[in-house]
């Protein structure tokens, strides 16, 4: 794995229109972390899903529209929090740095 | 039941894992994170290939999971020590499915796949070979399941415990947020049940909470220890969850789980279904 690629995973198949995607990257000195945690947490702070990072560093959720964090956990690494806004229709990318 | 009992920690598993008659267990929703990479030794159970009928909407039988077993190599008086990702929800719904039909040395590992990853333990690609057995499952022990028609009959006068996350109980989200929201069904929960999102029961690597930290969760939510209790979710795997924390680590008596859970639920005709925040009235 040479260099974080740009952006969450591919939307290839995904309808899009119908969902309020955030995905991204999560990186370590420009580097992908591949054995990431990300956690989606509701405007209180309540977790609502968790996905672990591709082998490329990438996560996805389907949200609902409204404010929501990521709370990234990776190994030997402080969690990180990041406040993100979804909308239906919209892809929001996130970049992670651990 | 106890914590003690039920749970193991990394390092448990760790000083075992080349005792033969402990056999790691990895369960999973996407069984590919096994193939990445597992605890060394585990064996892979597929929760959708391994443990669901294909055909009826259903967990596969006694029958089917006896042969299962067998080929695995797992034997009636092995201990087996569930884990998996996504913190354990599929491995908590393995260890349920086994309580179902009676193995007695039941164990899943605190924290699960993320905490031994968080702790940057060993992972091997290798497949044990373990030579199969002849394994025999008990009968169905129905006091840890519920269905649908119990559930209904439990609004308004058992704990009911919706341990979805606060927008799939409020029918803001029909799913969990990493997969798509396509589901067919409708939205909300059913009356009378208290939201306590299975995650309020784990800390942020995947371990369970204290006893004194569990036993004040439920409490706060209403959960009345004098009264029997049904655990549900969406599909039965994060009530597993639950199930486990209220029967297998807090000892309650008469919980069940009711896999078909809001999946099922949420798509019967004529069933009392409330919206928002609140438990709504019976």
């Amino acid at each position: 794995m040479c260099g974080a690629v740009k952006g969450g995973p591919s939307l290839e198949g995904v309808d899009v229109e119908n969902q309020a995607v955030i995905q991204g990257i999560v990186t370590r000195d420009g580097q992908p972390v591949g054995n990431a945690y990300v956690r989606l947490l509701d405007r209180t702070g309540e977790f609502t899903a968790e996905v672990p990072t591709s082998a490329t560093g990438q996560f996805r959720f389907f949200a609902g529209p409204g404010e929501w964090t990521l709370r990234t956990l990776a190994p030997k690494a402080v969690s990180v929090d990041n406040a993100v806004t979804a909308a239906k229709g919209v892809v929001a990318e996130v970049a992670v740095a651990v | 039941m106890s914590r003690e009992s039920a749970l193991v920690t990394a390092d448990w598993v760790e000083a075992n894992l080349d005792d033969p008659k402990v056999v790691l267990v990895e369960v999973d929703e996407d069984a590919s994170a096994y193939d990445t990479g597992h605890i060394p030794g585990a064996i892979k159970i597929d929760w959708k290939k391994d443990l669901q009928d294909g055909v009826r909407h259903d967990f596969v039988s006694k029958e089917k999971l006896e042969a299962l077993l067998s080929s695995k190599g797992i034997a009636n008086d092995d201990t087996l020590v569930f884990y998996g990702g996504n913190n354990n929800w599929f491995a908590a719904y393995a260890y349920w499915y086994l309580a179902y039909y009676g193995h007695e040395n039941l164990r899943l590992l605190d924290g699960g796949r993320k905490k031994w990853e968080l702790d940057a333990r060993e992972l091997s690609k290798d497949v044990p070979e373990r030579p199969a057995t002849t394994y025999t499952a008990k009968d169905a022990d129905t006091s840890i399941r519920a269905y649908r028609d119990e559930v209904i009959d439990a609004i308004g006068t058992k704990n009911l415990i919706d341990v979805r996350s606060p927008d799939e109980f409020a029918g803001r989200l029909l799913a969990p947020a990493h997969l798509p929201q396509e589901a067919a069904q409708i939205g909300g929960h059913i009356p009378t049940a208290g939201n306590v999102p299975w995650s309020k029961a784990a800390n942020d690597d995947g371990t369970f909470k204290s006893d004194d930290e569990l036993k004040a969760l439920y409490a706060d939510a209403g959960l009345d220890e004098g009264k029997d209790t049904i655990a549900y979710c969406r599909i039965g795997e994060r009530s597993s969850h639950t199930w486990f924390v209220l029967k297998e680590i807090l000892g309650y008596d008469n919980v069940k789980n009711y896999d078909g859970s809001w999946s099922e639920y949420g798509s019967l005709r004529g069933v009392p279904v409330a919206l928002g925040d609140e438990p709504g009235a019976a």
